[in-house]
This record gives C-alpha cells, structure tokens and sequence, in this order.
C-alpha cells in the first residue's frame, strides 16, 4: 500500500487506476539506453508483468547513460541485469527476461503475451520489424529514437491510429543513419526520452491525458525545444504490412537494413567457433594479427575475390578501426553472402584483448 | 514567399543550420526538394519526410504555408 500511496492520493489514478497499472502488461524491447530508464519508471510504477527482450551485454561504455546497469553487471546479459536491478526496486511484479534477439519469428508469439509495446532499439531492422508485428499482432506501440541531441517520440497502432510506417514507409538505405554508438550521443538524453515512452505507457494504461498517437513529438536537448507534429495515416502503407500477415514469420533473411546490426565486439567474435576471419586492410597496414591466421583480401580488391570468402563459416571480418570493415560487410549482403560480422574497433581491438589475456 | 526552413538531427550536418529563410516561388514540396537539393546537393543522399505547418506531407502537396521542417528517421536508443 505504502510503495504506491504517491498514485493512489492522486485524484485521476486512485486505486483503481493502481489496479490497472498492476494489470497492464507491457514488453519493453532495448535494455539500452532508451530502455534502462522505461523500465526503471514502470518497473517503479508497479506495471504488473513486465518483459525485456535483449541479446546484449552490458559494456563499459554503456555506463555513461544506462542506468540500470554498473560494474559489477558488466559482461553480463543486460535483459538478465536489467531483471535483477527491476526485482530488487519491485519485488511485488513479474519480470521475465528474454536474452534473444527479437526476430520475425518470435515477434508475434511473444507480442500477443502483452498488452503494450515500447521501442528502446538502436536499429532501423528491429524498429520495422517492432511496428510490423505491432500491427499484426493489433497491439499499441510506444516509440521513442535518439540522435546525438535529439529525441522523438509517438505512440503508434493506437485505436487504428498511424504506424511509423505512416513517417517513414520504408528503412533507409544500409549504413545511411548512424547510431549512438557510431556518432555518440549525450547521456541524458535517452534519459529524458525514454522518460517520456515510460509516461507514454502510463497514460496508455491509465487512460489519461491525450496519447501522442497521430503525432510525432521532436525534442531538441540544446534548444530545449519540443516541435510536435501531426502524422497522417497512410492505408496503404498499413495494409501492405497487413496482407503479409501470414508470411510474416519467413521474411527476415532480406530484412537487414543496418550495418550496426553487424558489429560483434572481440570478446564474442573469439569465442565463435568455426569462423573465418577477413582482414580487409591494405596489405602494407599494421599490426599484423596472424595468431587468428585471417585471409587477406584489402576493402579495394574485396569484390574481385568472392571465391575466397568460405560460405560455411561465420566471417568475421576486421580493418584498423571497424569503418572501412562495416562497408566490406555491406558490399557481402549486397552479394548474397550472409553470416557476416564487422568486428568493432578493428585490428586493435585484437591486438588489446590477446595482451589482456 | 520567404520559407522558414527546419533541419532535424543529420540534416543539419548536411545544411550546417538548424533553421534558415529560403525563397521559393513555385509549387510542390517535389519542387522544393529540387530547389534544396540544388542548394546541398548531399541532402539528396538522406532520408527525411517534409512537414508544413506542423503535418507531415506528400511529394505532391502544395506549398501554402512558410514554416517548413525535414525531419530524418533516427536509429539510436
């Protein structure tokens, strides 16, 4: 009773709005910067079943602005981390962890477990792939997205309402948009984004207030300046989504759009086993790294030796820093060879671990 | 008529402004790109949608209002 007097004395939620809040069901998807502070808030909120879906772990530099996690959670899942944080601030909800990532084929099965769907990704692939299955699955989605200082946020497949696909019909080319960890982003910010998806939720829940569906709300950390947007819905891009309803669950192979979706850190790429490793660096550059015996092949000359590239094996593949070894991955999907990995921080990063260990 | 043109996010990497007045005399939002991109030639790499008076708009949509912005899809979280 205690834990949630601060509700309950207010006049517009009182205890049966507690109640609802304790039945809602909401799957948060990100354990990331967006998705700490979601769940943090809804977690403290008293949201009765809660899910996180997340793959990764939890790194050093995510400490900068995922708040969820700290030094004694590093190296470990972060839907699992997340979990056990939530469990200590709420021990009174149901928390369940998925530590996979969300893909077409259990989108939908793990959807319909849950009244409400908050996006806290990094990536335009699971983004699309979040709003398709939202629609399929005829479930509201709270979206939120960052970029260096900027934020938006909407409330999407609410009451028949617009999808994001009403913005924006199709994902942008490969590698055209960054991602916070590319360009950087100011901690804060997925903060105070993340902050307004987990009200979002709550007003959803509750039935308060005006919900930001058919809007798209632009904030400007700098500026401190908000720009709300009217979204019109688009029939037609809804119903495309719509008639693959039945196929939805095979289309994921021709569905990455982000090279980030990609990127393997070195611990994880060295624990793979049967991979090949690809240096795509020129043939004079340095630190050599022959103790993972890679097949040189430079950026430059990558499209003319297709034939060396083992389409068995996972490939992991490496340049000095993990820039130009992002576009070698690119320029392999563009040529149908899958099971491709850009090893972040490149060559160095190889190098550091092997005098680590 | 004198536009006030909004950048969002990357756009302004492109445009190095987040705001600016630009004259434009035709019809459609297609016809603004085209002035735009005339203008940053770059900005025709990027994906954005175009809003007018606070709506987001179609291609196709005539130009009646002063206060433009583009806004690009963001990936981060």
């Amino acid at each position: 009773m205690s834990r949630y007097s601060r509700h309950i004395i207010l006049s517009e939620i009182g205890q049966k709005g507690q109640d609802k809040i304790t039945q809602a069901k909401v799957l948060v998807v990100g354990a990331g910067g967006l998705g700490c502070p979601i769940l943090q808030y809804l977690a403290a909120a008293g949201i009765g079943t809660l899910g996180i879906v997340d793959f990764d772990i939890v790194e050093e530099s995510n400490l900068q602005r995922q708040i969820l996690f700290g030094m004694s959670t590093l190296g470990k899942n972060k839907a699992l981390a997340a979990k056990e944080r939530l469990e200590d601030l709420n021990p009174t909800i149901t928390i369940t962890a998925y530590p996979e990532r969300l893909t077409a084929k259990n989108a939908v099965s793990l959807f319909n477990e849950y009244d409400i769907i908050v996006d806290g990704t990094d990536n335009f692939t699971t983004r699309y792939l979040i709003n398709d299955a939202s629609l399929i699955t005829n479930k509201p989605l709270v979206y939120g997205a960052i970029y260096k200082f900027e934020g938006q946020v909407s409330v999407f497949n609410y009451q028949s309402g617009p999808s994001y696909r009403c913005i924006f019909p199709t994902p942008p080319k490969a590698g055209s948009v960054a991602n916070c960890s590319e360009v950087g982003v100011l901690g804060v910010l997925p903060g105070i984004v993340g902050s307004m998806q987990a009200n979002e939720v709550l007003k959803l829940v509750l039935g308060l207030g005006n919900v930001l569906s058919g809007k798209l709300l632009c904030y400007n950390a700098l500026t401190a300046e908000t720009l709300t947007l009217t979204v019109n819905k688009s029939e037609l891009e809804i119903n495309k989504v719509l008639d693959q309803k039945d196929t939805f669950q095979d289309r994921q192979s021709a569905f990455n759009c982000d090279i980030s979706f990609n990127e393997i850190s070195v611990e994880k790429a060295l624990q793979k086993k049967n991979v090949q490793f690809i240096d795509v660096r020129e043939t004079h550059e340095l630190p050599k790294v022959d103790i993972i015996n890679p097949v040189q092949i430079p950026l430059s000359k990558l499209e003319h030796h297709l034939e060396k590239i083992d389409a068995e094996k996972e490939k992991i593949i490496f340049c000095q820093s993990g820039i130009r070894s992002k576009k070698a991955v690119a320029l392999l999907q563009k040529n149908q060879i899958n099971n491709c990995y850009s090893l972040k921080e490149g060559a160095q990063a190889i190098i550091e671990h092997y005098n680590q260990n | 008529m004198n536009l006030n043109i909004k950048y969002f996010g990357m756009l302004t990497e492109v445009t190095q402004c987040q705001e600016e007045t630009f004259l434009f005399s035709q019809s459609t939002v297609a016809d603004l790109l085209k002035a735009l991109f005339n203008k940053y030639p770059l900005l025709e790499e990027r994906d954005f949608q175009v809003a007018q008076m606070q709506t987001l708009v179609s291609k196709d949509t005539i130009i009646s209002e002063v206060e433009i912005a583009l806004l690009p899809p963001f990936a981060g979280g």
